[in-house]
């Protein structure tokens, strides 16, 4: 269990004013300039050895990210951070919180990366739904600017930095860090096709790094506590402190701050209250946002949230984000209305995507009714694995991932569903 | 979600920037490089649909395409592909209840039955008195606080309950409802009390769960 | 320059070259739908997934560099089952409406799905279904047939410079549009039709009148501007069904003007199929022998001249020299138009830069032209060229609606004059290029300075160096397919209006000369394919055949000489046109020293060398044409004030009509109400 004082986020549930004096007086923006004057590749180390990995689902290391950046330009193209914070993925609303009670852990830690990849301008892209997220970051930037902690000559650092908010409107894809890009280009929200990786060619063709949220706002604590305190927690490579969301059947659904490799059943059971009616009613958890294949409650009794943990059991941690079902869920429904997610969030630029998930909703409403084939169960992995790898991005993959997850460990229910159907027919 | 915009409205034939917002469009085309403004078509178009009562009609796109120097087409594209803008009227109060998973198991369809019920119109509707229109949207980022809605694209209302949801509807068209959690959470913080942050707590003199 | 493996066949690309064009150039074909090679790469239909060893998702061919190493696999089990995959979902969602899709028989998605997909479906739930569009009198849309290659929009935006075309919604949703409703106004619009993969974007005039496998297809040159687009001509029967674009990467690339395409109803209305006698002031039908007899008395009494008209194959203008010449005439005229240009200097009436040479150019002067109307194709590659460099285009005449960025100059001479001088806006941008280009339209020549403006433009080319080693950049852009050829051959006079002193008057296909100018007691013969105000004036008509139903040598603005191929015969006793001058001259008792089509090609290259070399491209000699003098600053005119309408087929076309009415009435009054 993490320690009140190895929390990052001391002000999360927005208990103190997000306001620079108040920041400051919980730590923010203290030394930064020290920090600075240690200088570039000291800060790419430095991320490098905390073994901090993106927060935003995928779980790249985030300093080797950082080094594909070009240390100068041959060619007078700048270099730029942009800042993924369409958090859109169900069950995740951690960057949320992040945004509003926290701004400037955010702004500080985007004054380092981009100093650290030698960008000078720095885009925050925030979903549009997130308007007073988008105000209250907003506000703290100006807050920031006033007190020349960003713009000309940062912080007195003699580095000029600029930092902007950009809002989406309302597409998931826009998670999607080429999306992003074309969307913060003023075009519709498509994923590119890679290479050119963003390193290369990303924002108006410049080299561009994209890192979530949470990545970015726990850099300054990282390099004023040290890349070994950081990496004192959780188990090797799956280092640091994580904020986990809780929502579904618990009994307190909350954000929390927790190490790495927390067992999931500690985490439910301390931070949010408990299953619904006790351990014992625990159907099912899906625990790193929808894009995660669900775990039966077999798994949950034992696993440990991390990057690793979760891929050994053929998930993953995604964004963190644990949604509980208990007994009382009708889980087929729970993933189809999921597969509607997929369906209706595809950017539809690519074939498989495009017409596949469509297909697999349209099977999946069939299956909360029983009202289809037992072979059709079948054919619905076989769609997944259709699209699965054939798509411009992921997202293709990850809306197969939900359904292969209830397949794979509740067939039977579905099964029983169809023969009740039929029985319900001839009947 | 389909592109085809319905005819049974009147498109305002002109339509130009207040002149407030046109010093907000300044700004947003100021934030991006020296012919890149075709990036401030977003916020644009967020402007657009706020000045002109929550939706884009076509002479905003045009005159936005103007402003930019994009093609048109290019304008409608954008404004065709993210959910948020709306190419119709949508009424005074455009509630847009999520119903992706996580609210849904917190009981998200519960909660727009009961708003149905209470307005007497269904998802996609508006009422005759043009006060309230009902939309289902895709996960809106609040799951520690579901089921919610959002108000006309900004605030969100959390924590709902089929009862206190009428009671928000009946707030919002008196101009008194308060968004934010409906059950009197602090924001993400489980509602029995702090688990993390103790000192914290006790300064900020919230309960502690212990 | 990297080396790699596809199929286990080795091959060394260009650095950027796709694996796509890499499988080409080892003649291994990847089926694909969004990629065309003359598009951007979308990679967005997917089916042209391979499998490259090390990467553990197969990979869009399109987008992907070859890379030194690369194991390339096409045919293995992971990238036949990946566009086995990709195929059953493009089906999911499109009709099973082959029976009655125009595109059936030529459709890519059909093909494919043959060779590369399941032959069943297991879709079984609701299918999409997608609004038309109104794309106007040419295109005619199914959008529910669309495969969202994108293609069309790509075309649009790269090709023909209409941003009109756009990728609308999003997902399932996600739909071809234009903006809330408008059609696309393009000169190059029928191309959409081409690109489509599949049958979402049809042709309108030729919808449901014939399948593919029932046509015949003969290669031709188009006519109707003086481009010499390459044409694949599709007959059913003796009927022309529809034309269609031939690949040539110098001239035409892979396009042609919607008039190319889309006039060839023309070629059935207003036709001359039988010969006509003028008796007692009427014309009356005629036997050909009675023709010729009426022609043999007029031509004892009186002295012909002769003009030949815009469509007009080189054949038949050899021909009729050789014939006129026989018979004393001086007079021969090609400058139906009466533009001033000189025959003794090629270097001043070819395009020299070539079309494509104009993807070498950094800055292009416009004098006197539209290159929209008057030539669509050259236009489209200026517009290539400028997408691809950005680059400077000034304007010197009207005000004209480019697809690109063009600075507007000034109307007439004087601001050629400046030029001339090395002073004026562009003045600048023209000594800092290293390849300009000037391209000199008809409306500048078309008056009587026209001398006077030719050795401007002259001295502005050698004011800005634009002649040199390796670059010529001076250019003359015709309209009319017969008239470099025939300025070849010297079917020209001293005067373009010298013909209008003569008696007799022998008219090959002249429709545009003015009528009005002939002497009322002259005596005139017409032959050619279409009546109109021309024949009606003529005493004898000879019916020709049209471009199509005769085997012709044409040669373009460049200097391309180009041959195309009969399709059709013509129609009722209608002839092809050197073989009824033949047939004249041996009733005149001149018979002509050929017999055949070879023989006839043979004395083309006797009178012109040229004629021998046969779409090639022989430099011209840089000489001092035009003549010094003063200009009138009246402004320059344009050379064709209807698009869609300039020439008898076109004339006759009641698809041509309806653009006209469409796109050409329409754009007038939007202007006159603006205005």
């Amino acid at each position: 269990m993490l320690a009140d004082k190895d929390r990052i986020f001391t002000n999360i549930y927005g208990w103190e004013s997000p306001s620079l004096k108040a920041a400051q007086a919980r730590g923010v923006w203290a030394g930064t300039k020290e920090v600075m004057a240690k200088g570039q590749d000291w800060l790419i180390e430095e991320v490098k050895k905390s073994d901090l990995r993106g927060r935003g689902g995928a779980g790249f290391p985030t300093g080797m990210k950082w080094s594909f950046m070009p240390k100068e330009s041959k060619d007078g193209r700048p270099n730029y951070l942009v800042i993924n914070a369409d958090e859109s993925e169900p069950g995740t609303c951690k960057d949320r919180d992040i945004i509003r009670h926290e701004p400037h852990r955010l702004i500080e830690g985007a004054l380092l990366a981009s100093y650290a990849m030698r960008a000078h301008a720095c885009y925050i892209y925030i979903r549009g739904e997130f308007m007073r997220e988008a105000e209250a970051l907003q506000n703290a930037i100006e807050e920031a600017y006033a007190a020349k902690l960003v713009g000309k000559n940062a912080c007195g650092s003699g580095w000029d930095f600029d930092i902007y908010v950009h809002r989406g409107a309302g597409a998931y894809i826009c998670g999607e860090e080429t999306a992003l890009l074309n969307s913060l280009e003023g075009k519709k929200g498509m994923p590119r096709n890679k290479p050119p990786f963003p390193a290369g060619a990303g924002l108006y063709a410049c080299p561009t790094t994209v890192n979530n949220v949470e990545t970015i706002a726990v850099v300054p604590e990282i390099a004023k506590r040290g890349a070994s305190w950081f990496a004192g927690f959780g188990r090797e490579k799956n280092r640091g402190t994580k904020l986990f969301c809780i929502s579904g059947h618990v009994n307190t659904p909350c954000n929390v701050e927790e190490a790495m490799s927390v067992p999931l059943k500690e985490i439910i059971e301390k931070h949010g209250g408990g299953v619904r009616g006790g351990w014992d009613n625990l159907l099912a958890v899906i625990p790193g946002g929808s894009s995660t294949r669900l775990l039966p409650k077999s798994i949950c009794d034992t696993v440990l949230m991390d990057f690793d943990a979760l891929r050994e059991q053929n998930s993953g941690l995604g964004t963190a984000a644990i949604i509980v079902m208990d007994k009382s869920t009708d889980i087929v429904y729970a993933i189809a209305r999921l597969a509607r997610f997929y369906w209706h969030e595809s950017c539809g630029q690519c074939t498989p995507c495009r017409e596949g998930t469509g297909w697999m909703y349209r099977i999946m409403q069939r299956m909360v009714k029983g009202e289809a084939r037992l072979d059709e169960i079948d054919m619905l992995l076989d769609i997944g694995h259709e699209i699965e790898g054939h798509s411009i991005c992921a997202h293709g993959d990850a809306s197969a991932w939900p359904i292969q997850g209830l397949i794979n460990h509740f067939r039977p229910e579905m099964e029983r569903r169809i023969k009740e159907y039929r029985k319900k027919l001839v009947a | 979600m389909s592109v085809a915009v319905k005819k049974d409205f009147q498109q305002p034939k002109d339509f130009k920037f207040s002149k407030e917002n046109m010093v907000k469009v300044e700004l947003h085309i100021s934030k991006y490089p020296k012919g890149r403004q075709a990036s401030a078509v977003m916020a644009l178009l967020t402007i657009a649909q706020e000045q002109n009562g929550g939706w884009i009609p076509e002479a905003a796109m045009e005159e936005i395409a103007r402003i930019l120097d994009m093609p048109r087409i290019k304008v409608f594209e954008v404004a065709t592909f993210y959910t948020m803008y709306n190419l119709s009227p949508k009424g005074k109060h455009h509630i847009q209840f999520c119903t992706t998973t996580p609210c849904w198991l917190a009981g998200s369809a519960e909660v727009v039955r009961a708003c149905e019920k209470h307005l007497g119109i269904h998802l996609g509707e508006t009422t005759p008195d043009g006060e309230f229109h009902l939309s289902d949207v895709e996960c809106l980022g609040a799951c520690v606080n579901a089921p919610v809605f959002q108000h006309n694209g900004d605030d969100f209302y959390e924590d709902l309950t089929p009862e206190n949801v009428v009671k928000v509807l009946d707030d919002m068209k008196a101009g008194r409802a308060k968004p934010g959690s409906q059950t009197g959470r602090a924001t993400s913080m489980g509602i029995k009390g702090a688990t993390t942050l103790h000192d914290q707590a006790k300064k900020a003199g919230v309960k502690d769960a212990g | 320059m990297p080396k790699l493996t596809i199929d286990d066949i080795e091959v060394t690309v260009e650095p950027g070259t796709s694996i796509i064009q890499a499988a080409e150039q080892v003649g291994i074909e990847i089926p694909r739908f969004c990629y065309h090679d003359k598009l951007s790469v979308p990679a967005n239909c997917r089916m042209c997934l391979v499998e490259v060893e090390k990467s553990p998702k197969p990979m869009a061919s399109c987008a992907l560099p070859c890379g030194d190493g690369m194991k390339v696999h096409t045919q293995s089990e992971k990238a036949k089952q990946a566009r086995k995959n990709v195929m059953e979902m493009l089906l999911v969602n499109h009709p099973l409406d082959c029976p009655i899709c125009d595109q059936g028989g030529e459709c890519d998605l059909q093909d494919q799905a043959v060779a590369y997909g399941y032959d069943r479906s297991r879709y079984e739930e609701e299918k999409r279904a997608v609004t038309n569009k109104n794309l106007g009198p040419l295109v005619k849309t199914v959008m529910t047939r669309c495969i969202q290659c994108t293609r069309c929009v790509r075309f649009g935006e790269e090709i023909a410079g209409v941003e009109e075309l756009g990728v609308i919604g999003r997902g399932e949703y996600l739909e071809i549009g234009t903006y809330v409703e408008q059609m696309v106004t393009s000169e190059l619009s029928g191309n959409l039709i081409d690109v489509c993969p599949v049958g979402a974007l049809t042709s309108k005039p030729y919808a449901f009148t014939a399948r593919p496998w029932e046509l015949r297809k003969t290669p031709g040159i188009d006519v109707l501007d003086a481009v010499g687009s390459n044409i694949r001509i599709d007959a059913r029967g003796g009927e022309i069904m529809r034309i269609l674009p031939r690949l040539h990467e110098d001239v035409n690339e892979e396009w042609i003007s919607d008039k190319t395409r889309f006039a060839v109803d023309g070629l059935k209305s207003d036709r001359l199929d039988r010969c006509y006698v003028r008796r007692n002031g009427r014309l009356e039908p005629a036997t050909w022998e009675e023709a010729f007899e009426a022609v043999k008395t007029e031509a004892k009494k009186r002295t012909f001249g002769a003009i030949v008209g815009d469509l007009a194959d080189c054949e038949s203008v050899v021909a009729l020299k050789d014939l006129m010449e026989s018979l004393g005439a001086k007079n021969l005229e090609c400058r139906q138009d009466m533009a001033q240009i000189d025959p003794a200097h090629p270097a001043g009436y070819l395009f020299n830069t070539t079309i494509a040479g104009i993807e070498k150019a950094d800055a292009i002067l416009l004098v006197g032209t539209n290159p929209r109307t008057e030539a669509a194709l050259v236009n489209a590659r200026i517009r290539k060229t400028w997408l691809a460099k950005r680059i400077k285009v000034g304007v010197i005449g009207r005000k004209i609606d480019l697809n690109y960025p063009a600075q507007y100059l000034g109307a007439g001479p004087e601001t050629l004059a400046e030029l001339a001088e090395g002073k004026g806006a562009f003045a600048g941008v023209l000594a800092n290029a290293k390849n300009p280009m000037i391209i000199l339209g008809a409306g500048a020549l078309r008056r009587a300075d026209g001398y006077a403006v030719a050795a401007l433009a002259r001295k502005v080319a050698e004011k800005f160096n634009m002649v040199k080693d390796g670059w010529n950049g001076y250019n003359m852009l015709h309209t009319q397919a017969s008239r470099v050829g025939a300025l070849m051959l010297g079917f020209v006079a001293g005067d373009a209006a010298s013909w209008q002193k003569v008696d007799a008057l022998y008219l090959l296909g002249a429709d545009e000369m003015p009528v009005e100018n002939i002497k009322p007691d002259c005596f005139v013969v017409y032959q050619g394919h279409h009546g109109g105000k021309v024949a009606a004036r003529a005493d004898v008509i000879l019916p020709g055949a049209a471009y199509t139903e005769k085997s012709g040598t044409y040669v373009n603005t460049e200097g391309r000489v180009q041959n195309g191929l009969q399709a059709v015969f013509p129609p009722g006793g209608a002839r092809e046109d050197w073989q009824i001058i033949a047939g004249l001259a041996a009733v005149l008792g001149r018979k002509l020293p050929y017999e055949t089509l070879p023989q006839v090609r043979a004395r083309l290259a006797a009178v012109n060398p040229a004629f021998a070399r046969v779409d090639e491209i022989l430099p011209a000699k840089w000489t001092a044409f035009g003549k010094d003098g003063k200009c009138d600053a009246k402004p320059f005119g344009a050379a064709i004030e209807n698009f869609y309408m300039t020439d008898a087929i076109s004339r006759a076309s009641k698809t041509m009509q309806a653009c006209t009415d469409a796109f050409v009435k329409a754009e007038e009054e939007k202007a006159v109400a603006h205005g």
